[in-house]
């Protein structure tokens, strides 16, 4: 048994200690908008918050978020209207779109710890979320428009 | 004359067995009726209660999933595993008839109170450092617990090392016992931390290297040793992090498992900070890192803090990006979205490997087994989570981080048959 949050929902699920955080959040608790990609890790698909921070689900065990706060895709924004998802609808960034829930929760992150991101910053910190769409130049700008409108609204982040 | 030499002989024998035996006797103290937990003040006991923590009592004294201090945790050393005991108040397999005399000698002798002397990896070559009123607190405190009824298992020590009779002649070697003496150049603060780390909260039972026999290296104070699979890194002038333990880097990971320069803390030093100084008074945490701050010499090189920030942030710009190295690709993809660092300073939940002891020890096991098996939420940093690579990564690609990362962020030596120890690692499993 494990107890965490998701969401900001408290949860307990009854699983073994070592089955992955992606199949508790998609199998046990329903929640789909995270997507399975590579499983060691490699790929970024599959990104959640844990206690804020970006993290693999697909090789974090359950047992590890015991007492922590998830958020997935759909707790970003109870509206859906984080300004990384309003820059992503405006800019249009995605082409299938089975790894831009990773990427915007990468992103999201990203500008917590690096409010005004450089090229360098971008390149550094989203490497590990590939898209084999190529779709690498919507995702810079769309991070650096969401930047512009977290610096000029405290509220959000 | 061959008679009267081996007659000689036998006499010499029966002396030396006698005098040993007479060296090693002690008394049993005579069993007592459980006292009543009403007759302890709650104050004694809250101060028990704290002492218990800062001693890290329940990390050792409760087996995986057992009830607390009913003992059985399994402690493997190079003799043998030893089962800690059962220190709950039950009067037949606890210390319930422990008088307070009996509870005493134990810390202070190392001696149980049917008179057979314990064996060392109970600390009580620094609990005998205790001052008499904090062994009376802590015994307020054991003796107020729930009692449990509980027997370990029994030791595998092979024998002669099993006779704890032969225990009196590694004291005689190895044990001085005795408070510690105040150093009065040194100020209260100083002196209240020596006081911490030398006695209850034994600091040197895992960063100061054992002999041959298992007893702390007397020359080798806080010189750093393997212990549990892990590698506890030396707290003198020989830690090999750039940037110098400060009293407040010290005193923010203490505290809080989080320093922004030496990363988190994780292995057998979570339970240390998270469930046992957790418990003592800020004060005292600040004399604990003002204590370890001058054993590591730390407050001469503070002006070393800067340049190695600046270095291992332009070591980090350096790495990112598109790279035609394998190993750096490797790392940029798996590490690098949580780790790197931009800009002028270090964000602390993004640990900066190049000031990492992990990265900078001379022995690579403490990174190897990070990438392996990740940080829980309880550990490290509370309620964030670093995943392990053990079921994505072959042991090739972990040793191809790690030589990465030696390469790049430190100018220490390479790290040698790096795939050898990862192996070995992930033999040794996730477990302590």
């Amino acid at each position: 048994m494990t107890s965490f949050t998701i969401n900001g929902r408290a949860v307990t699920v009854d699983v073994e200690d070592d089955t992955p955080l992606l199949w508790v959040i998609r199998d046990e608790i329903g929640l789909t908008g995270t997507k399975f990609g590579c499983g060691i890790g490699m790929c970024g698909v599959c990104t959640v918050h844990v206690g804020g921070r970006a993290t693999r689900s697909c090789i974090t065990s359950v047992a590890a978020v015991a007492g922590a706060a998830v958020t997935t895709i759909e707790g970003l924004d109870p509206a859906g209207a984080h300004p990384v998802q309003q820059a992503w609808l405006a800019l249009q960034v995605p082409q299938c779109g089975y790894c831009q829930s990773g990427q915007i929760m990468q992103a999201a992150a990203l500008l917590k710890d690096f409010p005004k991101p450089t090229d360098q910053d971008i390149d550094a910190v989203m490497s590990g979320n590939l898209c084999r769409c190529m779709t690498y130049v919507r995702i810079r700008a769309a991070i650096k428009q969401a930047a512009s409108v977290l610096g000029s609204d405290a509220t959000h982040g | 004359m061959f008679r009267r030499i081996l007659i000689g002989l036998v006499g010499v024998l029966i002396v030396g067995v006698g005098a040993f035996a007479m060296l090693s006797w002690r008394s049993a103290i005579a069993p007592v009726a459980r006292p009543s937990p009403a007759g302890f003040a709650p104050d004694l006991v809250a101060r028990g209660e704290v002492l218990a923590g800062a001693g890290y009592c329940a990390t050792c004294h409760t087996a995986q999933g057992g009830k607390p201090y009913a003992g059985g945790y399994p402690m493997r050393t190079a003799f043998g595993t030893i089962y800690s005991t059962n220190i709950t108040p039950d009067p037949e397999t606890g210390i319930g008839s422990w008088s307070e005399a009996a509870f005493q000698r134990a810390m202070q002798q190392g001696v149980a109170r049917d008179g057979s002397h314990l064996f060392p990896a109970f600390p009580y070559d620094h609990f005998t450092k205790l001052t008499d009123a904090d062994v009376a607190a802590l015994y307020a405190y054991f003796i107020t617990r729930p009692a449990v009824r509980a027997t370990p298992p029994a030791n595998t020590l092979p024998f002669p090392l099993n006779i704890r009779a032969l225990q009196a002649g590694w004291k005689l070697l190895f044990f001085r016992d005795g408070p510690l003496t105040p150093d009065p150049i040194k100020g209260a603060e100083w002196n209240r931390g020596a006081y911490l780390a030398e006695g209850i909260s034994h600091c040197g039972a895992c960063h100061t290297p054992r002999n041959s026999l298992g007893a702390e290296e007397r020359g080798k104070p806080y010189a750093g040793a393997a212990i549990d699979n892990w590698i506890a890194p030396p707290l003198t002038k020989a830690n090999p992090s750039p940037v110098p333990w400060s009293r407040d880097e010290l005193y923010a990971y203490l505290r809080s498992g989080v320093s922004q320069h030496h990363g988190t803390a994780v292995g057998p030093m979570s339970p240390v900070v998270h469930d046992g100084l957790r418990k003592l008074p800020d004060e005292d945490i600040r004399a604990l890192a003002i204590y370890l701050a001058d054993v590591a010499g730390s407050d001469a090189r503070l002006a070393e803090i800067k340049p190695a920030i600046e270095r291992a942030l332009a070591a980090d710009r350096a790495g990112a990006g598109a790279q035609t190295d394998p190993a750096a690709r490797l790392y940029n993809a798996a590490c690098a979205s949580c780790h790197y660092n931009g800009g002028d300073a270090v964000n602390a939940l993004r640990p900066e490997l190049a000031l990492n002891s992990a990265v900078t020890l001379s022995d690579p096991t403490n990174l190897i087994r990070v990438i392996l098996y990740g940080v829980t939420a309880p550990e490290g940093a509370p309620g964030v989570v670093m995943p392990g690579f053990a079921a994505g990564f072959s042991d090739a690609d972990i040793a191809r981080i790690a030589g990465y990362l030696r390469s790049t962020r430190t100018s220490g030596p390479a790290w040698p048959d790096l795939d050898k120890a990862v192996a070995t690692i992930r033999a040794q499993g996730n477990h302590e």
